[in-house]
């Protein structure tokens, strides 16, 4: 267990805490503004990535692709809005995953009719593709770092939006209390519109900043959709800053868990037990990490404070 | 706790329409199935049981619990590893595996429904959701029986020492057994005491609370005995495919039993026998005219929910009015 390798892990698991911030965030607002349970979220990620390998395809470059694919897919979202979900916000949450599990089956397999099922790839920007030197014998992939940074504005910008601004003063009013913003004369469905689609992009850019470093394919947001689950329930839901500590959380417990989980087994067991057990443990550590909290705070870390 | 009144006369007739009918055309499938392509109607026939069964049991916490577990394919994959393991380790016998395989799907509803059951509505689906996921990626770390490869089963498990699942028309009538006396038991379960306990608990757990119930306990009860029943759906699956594999327990698997309860009409039993019958014909038949038969079936499921009203069930008593 080298400080080299304990470095790269925890910048690896800090990369996964940052995408999943990216989607636990849209995730965890539509949430706690709308009581709205959205399954579709992983696949508005999906979206993002094949959005930005579309757009990269017609115009050559990344950084046209990104910020193209950001516009469409807050478009798509709030077509989606208007379509469906806003006939679902009256609804009980067992209609809404219903019906956006609906949703996940057609985009799923609508990627694949559009795109085919072989998994796309996105070349990685030419400007970012160098790798920086972090410390002696250590460099890091330079475009991972960006990713990071990235995230990281992105949810300094999000904290200041809903804390500091009239629409985040709104949004934070809404969540306590939408009949009464409604009452005082705030166009709620407009509002609730605009986190939608505000949720949507967000995942989107998560998707499409991944595009580079995966393959992007059908049911790529599946199974980010149940870790952005995981984090919203070990954050508490509805809070975008125990979105923001939770996502950390699970990016490092999960990628550290996964590169370390034997080493430290074999400190106590046999090796041929812990090169047995460590990799299931590994796999199980989030999920007993969420068991934990959850018995001890049923509402997650930070609560988020809502009037009956 | 129903509504009393002279929709209950209609409602009851249909419980018993329903399932009298759907076993009847059951029983008789082997027989027609001599006139067609028998080994594809046998395996079809036998499918529709095994996950009429998981949607039955996803009903009774669902409908009746009103708990919306999303994980449910977690007991599929459980019952299902157990058979194989056993089969693998020598010890298939249907007398020593299913009791095993109901013994451990009890065990990992008794331990996650404790911790899950502490959490409230959505939360629920999430964390439910999440233990699912645990076992699948616990099932693709299982280098000693196939990993996420899948574990193949040499044979079907005996029956006291005897091959009776190994031909295909008597594992279809051993199902057919198992799944009749399911349901007969679920029907006496949720009209027992207990049963009225749990539908009471969900239309009004504060006021349960008062009179002195332990809501949680009954909801736990509820909730293993559920997954008990699943795993003994994933024991049949595991033997009739003879295979098991992590995919058992994908969370897409979870969605579609909700599905099939939802399809059907939930909380009334018979919904759920008819929405997996339903939503398997469905699938059979829209993949067969296209590969990309979730396009279809995707915009089938949003209707459903945004228009039906008691699913399949709902629609027929309209229909007898």
């Amino acid at each position: 267990m080298s400080t080299t390798l304990l470095v790269v892990q925890m910048l690896n698991g800090l990369q996964l805490g940052i995408l999943l911030f990216l989607i636990a965030a849209g995730l965890t607002l539509v949430f706690g503004v709308m009581d709205f349970v959205n399954l579709a979220h992983g696949v508005q990620y999906m979206l993002g990535a094949y959005l930005a390998v579309l757009f990269w395809r017609l115009t050559g470059s990344f950084a046209l692709a990104l910020p193209l694919a950001l516009v469409a897919a807050f478009a798509i979202g709030l077509a989606l809005e208007l379509a469906i979900f806003r006939r679902l916000y009256a609804r009980d949450h067992l209609d809404q995953v219903l019906a956006t599990f609906g949703l996940i089956l057609i985009l799923n397999d609508g990627v694949k009719a559009l795109f085919g099922n072989a998994p796309l790839s996105l070349p990685m920007p030419e400007a970012l593709s160098g790798a920086v030197r972090i410390m002696d014998g250590l460099s890091y992939p330079l475009y991972r770092l960006v990713l990071i940074a990235a995230g990281l504005a992105v949810a300094a910008g999000l904290a200041l939006l809903v804390s500091r601004t009239r629409a985040g003063m709104l949004v934070r009013a809404g969540a306590s209390d939408a009949a009464m913003v409604s009452a005082l004369g705030v166009d709620i469905g407009r509002l609730f519109s605009l986190v939608f689609a505000f949720g949507a992009m967000l995942a989107a850019f998560a998707g499409a900043m991944a595009a580079p470093l995966l393959s992007v394919e059908s049911g790529m947001g599946d199974n980010l959709l149940v870790l952005a689950f995981v984090v919203i329930v070990i954050g508490g839901i509805g809070s975008i800053r125990g979105a923001f500590v939770a996502s950390l959380i699970v990016g490092l417990v999960d990628t550290l868990g996964r590169s370390f989980a034997t080493d430290i087994l074999k400190l106590a067991f046999s090796p041929s037990a812990a090169n047995q057990a460590g990799p299931a443990i590994a796999s199980m550590a989030i999920y007993i990490l969420m068991a934990a909290i959850l018995f001890v705070r049923p509402a997650g870390l930070f609560p988020a404070s809502r009037s009956a | 706790m129903k509504a009393a009144g002279p929709d209950t006369a209609r409602r009851l007739s249909a419980a018993i329409l329903i399932p009298l009918v759907l076993f009847a055309a059951l029983a008789l499938l082997p027989l027609a199935a001599q006139f067609g392509p028998k080994a594809y109607i046998l395996s079809l026939g036998t499918r529709l049981m095994i996950f009429a069964l998981a949607a039955i049991s996803l009903d009774l916490i669902l409908g009746y619990g009103g708990m919306v577990s999303f994980g449910h394919a977690a007991f599929l994959g459980i019952g299902g590893y157990a058979a194989g393991i056993l089969v693998d380790e020598g010890r298939g016998d249907l007398l020593l595996a299913l009791p095993l395989a109901m013994a451990a799907s009890a065990l990992f509803a008794a331990a996650t429904g404790y911790v899950s059951i502490r959490t409230r509505g959505v939360a629920f689906i999430m964390i439910t959701l999440a233990f699912a996921q645990m076992a699948y990626f616990f099932a693709n770390t299982l280098s000693a029986y196939g990993g996420s490869d899948g574990l193949s089963l040499l044979a079907r498990s005996g029956v006291a020492g005897l091959p009776l699942m190994k031909n295909d028309t008597a594992f279809f009538y051993v199902v057919l057994a198992i799944l009749a006396l399911a349901f007969g038991a679920c029907r006496l379960l949720v009209a027992s005491p207990f049963g009225q306990a749990l539908e009471a608990v969900r239309q009004n757990p504060g006021r349960m609370a008062a009179m002195g119930y332990d809501t949680d306990r009954i909801k736990l009860i509820a909730y293993a005995i559920s997954g008990t029943l699943c795993g003994v759906a994933g024991f049949l699956l595991a033997n009739q495919t003879e295979f098991v594999s992590p995919s058992y327990m994908a969370w897409q698997r979870s969605g579609e039993l909700i599905a099939m309860v939802v399809l059907g009409g939930m909380g009334t039993l018979h919904g759920a026998l008819l929405g997996a019958v339903a939503f398997l014909a469905l699938e059979e038949i829209l993949s067969d005219l296209t590969p990309h038969w979730r396009l279809v079936f995707g915009p089938i499921l949003i209707l459903v929910v945004l228009m039906g009203r008691g699913g399949l069930v709902g629609l027929i008593g309209r229909m007898r009015r």
